[in-house]
């Protein structure tokens, strides 16, 4: 047995971390550690950043600007962005709908949107969850008629990520509502967001940030070229991307780097004359969250190793990752909104008061965090789907 | 990185573990329980043939000169089987003393017994109202006619009565309660002096309270330096603990395994239990709160290893032994639950196997103790 990185791969952990030292922008950084929501600039001059570098799809096949880089290179490289406080650039993009159009696309397709989405020039979000389809996508009831040259599309999205900055969207829409079974009917859609008809409406969380919407679509023209795979078989394109990489849901450097700002943070507060960092109550359950982190890196390891012995996707095993990383994530939150007691709240910094703004933002961070546990496959999906999978039930 | 096992570990948990369907299924285990001694002298035997008693001993010393990543697939067969042989307090505890610990001549007089089998020893070191301190308290040897008089009482020795000889930890100076002035001690079980209350516990394993009463030992008893054995004897627990979690994943991989067996057989209102959603997410969380598990039982052997700071050390390995704790007592808790009345029943395998895992939980060390200790290094 040996748990350590090779000579070899340390090398290339400290040439991205030296990289994300000198290139990652203060101001981006700043946001990031310190709990605020990024911009739509934000994000495109980051990914303009990476692109510049070569780096802002390493997991691409390299003829489309892929880096080449094995499993293991590119776990290190996710989490080392965690730990340097970089934000990952939005998954909808270059991940999800790159790999879509990598498997499914035409070559007219591929040469129309991939160097786009490489170069950062178009935000992509992802229109799956409906009102009444959320975990259960073979519901969405999105309607897309065939009309001669183009389809019309008819219906609603909600929780749209980031919809407010999308330039396009791709979506599952129902092309054919008479099928037998609710997976048969489905096609896969990619709709520029500025097509007359469609509208972006906000959804303010609990935490008051703008993160997610509400799309709706009324007599929405999209030409059928824009149609990925068959019609109809939309569900196969869905299941495909549902089963493709979840290895970065550990989070493992971005909740290390939480784990330090607590510390940090438990240190500088006092109870009862003392550091709040040595109350044995406090401690303890920092200790416990640490441990289990502890235990999540060397699980994440244990998969990456057996992908590169075997060749093969770890399958329905990485949901435990998602499950133990979000636990985790929302366990450092509460933690540190905790730690700062009655400072957690003000719901706004509050100009002039003794409550510093990074305190103001922990309860809403926290707020925010629940979602971890609900998106991409809630964590009662991904037992099922361990439940299915691994063990047979 | 490499978390495979290599191919004579594998080698060897295989051997061990078609010997133990052959020779120690569920029937013959129940017998060795009830038998006077306790122990299969026939499978101790088998044991060392198999070179168990050897992997962890020094090449100087005839063994194999491996570590605790070298036993951890065998601790894990043997962790399925729920062996009630003293194993690990032999070649995780005892054995690890002597060899690093001990002289040339003690080396020379104890290991190669130990490695074919021919001699048992037992770690006597836990007292009684001292919990899981290491340091003694009431154990006290005084130096006497060139040797040492030893008086005291340890508690709870697993494997002492089938032992031939004792390792006792006792105070050679220093305050009660603290590392200096700690030495260690090799006893006859048979001195005059030393008595014995022998019971079974609720695993299974055959244990003892001892008591030391005017033991007349030569000064060649001592084992490693005089006063100063604590680092050895923390080393060595840090040694053994990380095998027992090993030992724990073989018990908690048997009883998610049976439970999932039930859950797929076992029939209510005409369909199998495990169709219902709400045991099927248990399931899962024992599934993967074991595969946490074992990966910090991974990582606690590779610590132990690696040897270096001790500091560390301890951290890494009570780290460990609070997720294997919680982990146990997760996995033996909602076996039984899942298996509902059949698994109260001392019929089943499961009922051994929760109350296997509810004394690893506390070996060496519960949740809290391990906690409180990671925390303060931390």
């Amino acid at each position: 047995m040996d748990l350590s990185y090779s000579t070899e791969e340390l090398a290339f952990r400290d040439e991205v971390r030296a990289w994300l030292a000198g290139s990652l922008p203060q101001d981006i950084r700043d946001k990031v550690v310190g709990y605020q929501h990024l911009t739509r600039d934000d994000y495109i001059r980051w990914h303009k950043i990476l692109a510049a570098k070569g780096w802002s799809v390493p997991h691409w096949p390299v003829d489309w600007g892929g880096t080449g880089w094995n499993i293991t290179q590119r776990y290190i490289y996710d989490e080392e962005f965690g730990l340097a406080g970089a934000p990952g650039l939005p998954a909808f993009g270059p991940n999800m709908c790159a790999s879509v159009l990598l498997r499914f696309g035409t070559p007219e397709q591929k040469n129309r949107f991939l160097p786009r989405i490489r170069n950062g020039d178009d935000f992509w979000v992802q229109g799956y969850s409906e009102p009444g389809a959320g975990s259960d996508l073979a519901a969405v009831k999105t309607r897309a008629e065939r009309r001669g040259d183009h389809y019309l599309v008819n219906g609603q999205k909600i929780w749209t990520t980031l919809g407010q900055y999308g330039d396009w969207i791709f979506c599952l829409v129902r092309t054919d509502p008479g099928a037998e079974k609710r997976q048969e009917g489905i096609s896969f859609l990619l709709i520029d967001m500025k097509t007359p008809g469609i509208t972006v409406r906000p959804l303010i969380l609990m935490d008051g940030g703008h993160e997610v919407n509400e799309v709706f679509f009324e007599d929405v023209k999209v030409p059928v070229e824009n149609l990925v795979h068959e019609e109809n078989r939309g569900w196969t394109v869905a299941k495909y991307l549902l089963g493709h990489e979840r290895m970065g849901s550990a989070r493992v450097g971005a909740s290390r780097r939480e784990l330090g700002a607590l510390r940090q943070l438990a240190s500088r507060q006092t109870k009862d004359g003392a550091p709040l960092i040595d109350d044995p109550r406090f401690r303890d359950r920092m200790s416990r969250v640490e441990i289990e982190l502890t235990a999540l890196e060397l699980t994440a390891m244990r998969f990456l190793d057996k992908m590169r012995r075997t060749g093969q996707p770890p399958g329905a095993d990485v949901s435990m990752l998602k499950i133990k990383g979000t636990e985790i994530q929302q366990a450092l939150t509460e933690l540190m909104m905790q730690a700062v007691g009655p400072d957690a709240q003000p719901f706004a910094a509050v100009a002039g008061s003794s409550v510093d703004a990074f305190a103001s933002r922990l309860a809403p961070r926290y707020f925010n965090f629940r979602k971890t546990s609900i998106y991409a496959g809630s964590n009662e999906i991904q037992r099922n789907i361990i439940a299915k999978m691994t063990l047979g039930l | 990185m490499n978390f495979e096992y290599s191919e004579e570990q594998q080698q060897l948990a295989d051997s061990v573990r078609r010997y133990l369907a052959n020779e120690y299924d569920f029937d013959k285990r129940k017998a060795i329980i009830g038998s006077a001694s306790g122990i299969s002298e026939a499978a101790w035997s088998s044991f060392a043939e198999m070179g168990l008693t050897a992997i962890a001993i020094a090449e100087a010393d005839g063994g194999f000169g491996g570590g605790a990543s070298d036993l951890m697939a065998t601790m894990e067969a043997c962790g399925e089987a729920l062996v009630v042989e003293p194993l690990l307090d032999n070649i995780g505890l005892a054995g690890r003393l002597v060899t690093r610990g001990g002289s040339a001549a003690q080396r020379a007089a104890l290991l190669p017994g130990l490695i074919d089998g021919s001699l048992r020893l037992a770690f006597a070191y836990l007292e009684p109202g001292a919990r899981y301190a290491l340091a003694p308290t009431k154990t006290v040897a005084r130096a006497h006619a060139g040797g040492w008089l030893l008086d005291g009482e340890k508690s709870v020795v697993v494997g002492a009565s089938v032992a031939g000889k004792l390792i006792v930890s006792a105070r050679t100076g220093g305050q009660p309660g603290h590392g200096d002035g700690v030495s260690l001690l090799m006893v006859d079980r048979d001195a005059p002096g030393v008595s014995l209350n022998v019971y079974r516990t609720v695993d299974g394993l055959r244990a003892a309270d001892v008591r030391f009463a005017g033991v007349k030992l030569g000064g060649d008893a001592l084992l490693g330096a005089q006063g100063g054995a604590m680092p050895l004897i923390e080393e060595a627990v840090d040694f053994a603990t990380a095998l027992l979690c090993a030992d724990a994943i073989g018990t908690m991989k048997n009883a998610n395994d049976a439970t999932l067996e039930y859950l797929k057989t076992r029939k209510q209102f005409g369909v199998p239990i495990g169709s219902f959603q709400v045991l099927q997410h248990r399931m899962v969380d024992m599934y993967i709160v074991c595969e946490q598990a074992r990966s910090m039982a991974i990582l606690a052997a590779s610590r132990v290893d690696a040897g270096g700071d001790p500091l560390e050390r301890q951290r890494v390995v009570s780290s460990a032994k609070v997720k294997i704790a919680d982990a146990a007592r997760q996995v033996s808790q909602e076996s039984i639950q899942l298996h509902g009345g059949m698994g109260m029943s001392e019929e089943m395998k499961v009922s051994h196997n929760f109350r296997r895992l509810t004394m690893i939980a506390q070996r060496f060390g519960d949740a809290d103790h391990h906690l409180q200790r990671y925390a303060a290094l931390g």
